[in-house]
C-alpha cells in the first residue's frame, strides 16, 4: 500500500455502538488493501464506561495499541470522550472527528465537574494544531445509527487514507442483513451527499 | 469477507480479520480437538461467543459452560482421559478457583491431550488482580505458551495441542487481555474434518490415575521428567524467536505481548538491542537463553507483572557463569500494569538513557473520568436503594464479583468489602463474630452463588451465623455476557431444567427466605430490616432480570417499547436525589441545573418513578421515534 502507517484511535461510551464502526473500519481498510492491526475494549468498561478501539494500517505494526498522541485520527462518539481521546492520543497536525452526543459521566451529573463543551474539543484539537470535524444530525431518529452518520463522514471527507465509499458500504454489507442494513446503507448515503 | 461461522468451518485454508479469542477457536478444530469447557471471564469469554457462530449440529466438538472453573477443568480432564483431545479455559483467578485440581493434571497421562487456556489480565482491566498466572506453570510443571497476537494465538494453540498429546502431559497457553482481544488477518491452515473416534478408551494401565502414597513419587518423576523433555524442544522451537537488529553489545528477553511493544518502540532506533522474543515461556529454553546470553554484554529481561523470566534468566548465568550485565526490574513501579507501548519505552529508556526512543507526549488537559456503571433499569441499583434505606449509617456491607460489584462506586457506596467469587458469607461471617452492635449484609448475585456462593451460605447454617444474605438474581450471568446458569433455565447447548434458588436454600435448611421484585423498593426496605432483625441465616431474593439483556432480546424480536420518563418542571424541587441518590445515568444536570432524561439512555423501565421525593418524574412515555422500535441493536461483533 501507498500508506506507510495510519493510525485511527476510536473512543466512546460502554453502549454506543462503537463495536459497528471499529468492525466496519477494520473491514473497509482490509478491503481497500491496507495491513490492519488493532484492538477494542471488551469487559467491566462496556458497562457504561470509557470504551476504545485500536485501529493501526500499515506494515510494520507489532502491538495493537496506538501510542499516545500518535493518532492520526481520534474519532469519538461523544464530546467528553472527544476531549478525552483528543487530548491523549491525537497527533500533531491530526484530525479529530466527533459526534456531538453527550452523555454525562458521574461526576458531571453530580455536578463535581463541568459538562465538556464544543470549545473544550477545539482547544483539545487546537493544541495539537489539528483539524476538528463535528457531527450531528438533528434529524436521526435513532441514536444507535450515530456511528453509521461518522463512518458516512469519514467516507466523504476522505479522511481514511485509499478508503472510498463502497469499501464502508461493503463492509456494512457483510456486518448487517435485511431492513437493517437498508437503512443503514440509506443513512450512510444520505450523509455521503 | 467470509462469515466467522464459514471461517471456522472451512475445509479449505481461510483467512478472515478477527481476535485472538476466535483465532483459537480454529485451532481447536484443526487440532482435533473434541470437549471444550470454560467458566465466562473477561477476557476470554469471545472464545464461547465465536463457539456460538457454529449451529450446534456442525460444531465439531462439544462444548459446556460449566459450574466454575474446577469443574470445567476436571471435565476437561475426564475428556481427555477417555482419549480426547480436550480443553478448558477460563480467565486469570479463574485458576486459583480450578487450582486444586489443576496442580494435579501434570501428574495425569492424559492420553487424549489437554490443553488449559488462561485468560491473563495485566492492568486488572476487568478482574481484581493482575496476577502473574506463569507462577503457576512452575508450581505444577506444567509447560506454558505465550502468543503475542491473534495469529499466534491460532499457531500456539495447535502446537500446544500436538505437544501435549505427544508427550501425554498437559500445556498451557497463556493469552492476556490485548492479545484475547487483539485483531488482525488470521491465516488458517485446512482442516480434514475426518471423523473422530468416539470410542472411551479409559484405560487404568495408562495411569496410574490414583496419587495415593507410593503412587505420588514415581508420577511427580514423570511429571520433573516430561519438564526436561519439554526444555529439549523448547530449545529447539522456532516459537522462540531471535530477532536480530545486528547488536551485539544490546539484547533484550521478552515474551508475548510486551515484546511486541518493544519491537514497536524500537522501530527505526540507532543501535536498537536484539531481542529474544519468548514463545515457550516455561520450562525456560537455557541453552537458547544462554546463548544470547553471552552473544549480549548487557541484557534487559522486559517482561510485565512479576520478575518471572528475570530470576530464570539470572539462574541461568550463574549456573553457566556468564558475566553478561543482566537488568530486571528496578522499581515496584515495574511489577506493575501492562507493557503497553508507552511504558515500555519508559522502561527501555529507563535501562538504556542513550537510546533515542521517541517521546510520547504529555495529554494536553486534565479529563474527567468516566467509570463504569450499572445500566438503566438495572435492579440492582433499585436494590441498592432500599438497602440503603434499611440500613444503619453503621452497618457493614460485603459484596461479591459480578455487575453489583459497581454498587460500591460513587453514590451508592454499597459491598465494602470484596474478596473473590462468592467470598461473602464467609467474609460477612467473620465480621459477625462478636459484633452485637453493627449489622453485617452480604450479597452475592445468581450466577456466583453456584459459582462459590454455596459453601459459604452452608457453612453459615452449619456454623449458626446470624447473617444476612441478598441474592441479587437477575437471571443470568450478566458482566461477561449473559451466559446461561444452573437456575436460568439453559445452558450454552439449550434448555436445562432450573435449579430454583428458593428451593435450594431451603434444602440446606434455611426457612427465613423472602423474595421480592428488585424494583420494589417499598416492599424490599422491610423485608431487609425484618430479615436482620432474625437470628440465625436469612436470605432475601431480589429479583429482576437483567435489562440490557432484556431491551436486547425484545428489540430483536420486535417487542420493544419504546418509551422513556420525563422530568416534569412543575414538579421538580431540584432536590437531586435521582442524579446523587438513585444516580440512573439518564438523569443528566444541564448548565442551570434543571433534571432532565436523556433519550439515547432511558428504556422507560420507571424503576426511578417511585425514587423521587416530589414525584417529579413522569410515567413513561413514547418517544418520538415510535416506528422505529423494531430496531435490532446495531452493534455486532459476529455475523
Amino acid at each position: 500500500m501507498a500508506v506507510e502507517r495510519f493510525e485511527i484511535y476510536m473512543i466512546g461510551v460502554g453502549g454506543q455502538g462503537i463495536g459497528l464502526l471499529s468492525e466496519t473500519l477494520v473491514r473497509a481498510a482490509d478491503k481497500a488493501g491496507h495491513v490492519v492491526r488493532g484492538v477494542d475494549t471488551h469487559g467491566l468498561a462496556q458497562r457504561g464506561g470509557t470504551v476504545v478501539s485500536n485501529l493501526r494500517l500499515g506494515e510494520g505494526a507489532h502491538s495493537p495499541l496506538i501510542r499516545p498522541g500518535h493518532a492520526d485520527l481520534v474519532v469519538a462518539l461523544e464530546r467528553h470522550e472527544a476531549v478525552r481521546g483528543g487530548a491523549e492520543f491525537l497527533k500533531s497536525k491530526g484530525t479529530l472527528v466527533y459526534y456531538d452526543a453527550i452523555w454525562q459521566p458521574l461526576s458531571v451529573r453530580l455536578r463535581v465537574d463541568p459538562a465538556a463543551l464544543q470549545k473544550d474539543v477545539e482547544e483539545v484539537a487546537g493544541a495539537r494544531d489539528a483539524r476538528v470535524v463535528r457531527i450531528f444530525d438533528d434529524e436521526l431518529s435513532d441514536s444507535r445509527m450515530q456511528n453509521v452518520v461518522v463512518l458516512a463522514t469519514l467516507a466523504r471527507e476522505k479522511l481514511v487514507p485509499e478508503l472510498m465509499s463502497e469499501h464502508y458500504e461493503s463492509a456494512l454489507s457483510e456486518l448487517l442483513s435485511g431492513s437493517v442494513l437498508e437503512a443503514n446503507l440509506a443513512l450512510f448515503q444520505r450523509h455521503l451527499a | 469477507m467470509a462469515t466467522v461461522k464459514e471461517l471456522l468451518l472451512s475445509k479449505d485454508p481461510a483467512a478472515g480479520i478477527m481476535i485472538g479469542n476466535t483465532a483459537v477457536v480454529r485451532a481447536m478444530i484443526e487440532s482435533g480437538t473434541r470437549v471444550v469447557t470454560a467458566y465466562p471471564g473477561s477476557p476470554t469469554p469471545e472464545i464461547a461467543t465465536a463457539i456460538a457462530t457454529m449451529p450446534a449440529a456442525r460444531r465439531p466438538f462439544y462444548f459446556e459452560f460449566s459450574t466454575n472453573e474446577k469443574v470445567a477443568t476436571e471435565v476437561a480432564l475426564g475428556a481427555s482421559l477417555n482419549g480426547h483431545l480436550s480443553c478448558v479455559f477460563f480467565k486469570s483467578v479463574g485458576l486459583n478457583v480450578a487450582a486444586d485440581s489443576f496442580v494435579q493434571l501434570s501428574h495425569m497421562h492424559v492420553i487424549g491431550g489437554m490443553v488449559i487456556i488462561i485468560g491473563d489480565d495485566p492492568g486488572a482491566n476487568s478482574s481484581q488482580n493482575e496476577q502473574d498466572n506463569r507462577h503457576y506453570a512452575r508450581l505444577s510443571y506444567t509447560p506454558l505458551f505465550e502468543p503475542g497476537t491473534a495469529q499466534e494465538s491460532y499457531e500456539m494453540y495447535k502446537e500446544a495441542a500436538r505437544l501435549s498429546q505427544e508427550t501425554g502431559r498437559p500445556v498451557m497457553v497463556r493469552m492476556t487481555t490485548h492479545v484475547c482481544h487483539a485483531k488482525e488477518k488470521v491465516t488458517f491452515a485446512n482442516w480434514s474434518g475426518s471423523p473422530p473416534d468416539f470410542a472411551p478408551s479409559f484405560d487404568v494401565a495408562n495411569g496410574p490415575y490414583v496419587p495415593v502414597a507410593g503412587h505420588v513419587f514415581p508420577l511427580k518423576k514423570e511429571a520433573l521428567a516430561n519438564r526436561e523433555v519439554v526444555r529439549k524442544y523448547a530449545n529447539e522451537s522456532p516459537l522462540n524467536r531471535f530477532i536480530d537488529n545486528g547488536n551485539r553489545v544490546r539484547g533484550i528477553i521478552s515474551a508475548g505481548l510486551p515484546a511486541r511493544s518493544a519491537q514497536d518502540v524500537l522501530d527505526g532506533v540507532p543501535n536498537a538491542p536484539d531481542i529474544l522474543a519468548l514463545g515457550i515461556v516455561y520450562p525456560l529454553a537455557t541453552n537458547k537463553v544462554a546463548a544470547f546470553l553471552r552473544g549480549h554484554q548487557e541484557v534487559k529481561v522486559l517482561e510485565e507483572l512479576d520478575d518471572f523470566l528475570e530470576q530464570e534468566v539470572k539462574s541461568v548465568a550463574y549456573d553457566r557463569s556468564i558475566r553478561s550485565r543482566i537488568v530486571g526490574k528496578t522499581t515496584q513501579d515495574d511489577w506493575m500494569g501492562e507493557y503497553t507501548p508507552p511504558r515500555v519505552a519508559a522502561v527501555l529508556r529507563k535501562t538504556w538513557p542513550d537510546l533515542a526512543i521517541e517521546d510520547d507526549p504529555e495529554p494536553v488537559r486534565e479529563i474527567t473520568p468516566r467509570p463504569p456503571q450499572m445500566c438503566p433499569g438495572c435492579g440492582h441499583r433499585t436494590a441498592f436503594h432500599a438497602v440503603k434505606q434499611a440500613l444503619g449509617s453503621d452497618a457493614i456491607t460485603v459484596g461479591d464479583i459480578g455487575c453489583h460489584t459497581l454498587g460500591y462506586i460513587e453514590p451508592y457506596g454499597v459491598g465494602q468489602v470484596l474478596l473473590s467469587m462468592g467470598h461473602s458469607m464467609g467474609t460477612a461471617a467473620g465480621l459477625r463474630l462478636f459484633n452485637e452492635s453493627r449489622k453485617v449484609l452480604a450479597f452475592i448475585g445468581d450466577s456466583t452463588l453456584f459459582h462459590a456462593g454455596l459453601p459459604g451460605i452452608v457453612n453459615a447454617a452449619f456454623n449458626r451465623h446470624n447473617l444476612t444474605l441478598i441474592v441479587l438474581d437477575n437471571g443470568t450471568t450478566a458482566m461477561t455476557g449473559h451466559q446461561g446458569h444452573p437456575a436460568s433455565g439453559d445452558n450454552f447447548n439449550g434448555a436445562t431444567e432450573a435449579i430454583d434458588i428458593e428451593s435450594m436454600l431451603r434444602g440446606l435448611g434455611i426457612s427465613s427466605i423472602r423474595k421480592s421484585d428488585a424494583y420494589a423498593v417499598k416492599r424490599l426496605v422491610p423485608m431487609i430490616k425484618e430479615a436482620l432483625e432474625e437470628d440465625g441465616v436469612s436470605v432475601v431474593i431480589a429479583s429482576h432480570p437483567c435489562m440490557l439483556k432484556e431491551v436486547r432480546e425484545q428489540r430483536r424480536a420486535g417487542v420493544f417499547k419504546d418509551k422513556m420518563v420525563d422530568v416534569s418542571d412543575v414538579k421538580c424541587t431540584l432536590a437531586y436525589s435521582c442524579v446523587s441518590e438513585f444516580a440512573c445515568p439518564t438523569f443528566q444536570v444541564d448548565d442551570e441545573g434543571k433534571v432532565t432524561t436523556h433519550p439515547d439512555l432511558c428504556i422507560g423501565d420507571a424503576s426511578c418513578i417511585q425514587t423521587c421525593p416530589s414525584r417529579a418524574i413522569t410515567a413513561p412515555r413514547p418517544r418520538r421515534q415510535e416506528e422505529d422500535k423494531s430496531w435490532p441493536l446495531n452493534v455486532l461483533r459476529y455475523t
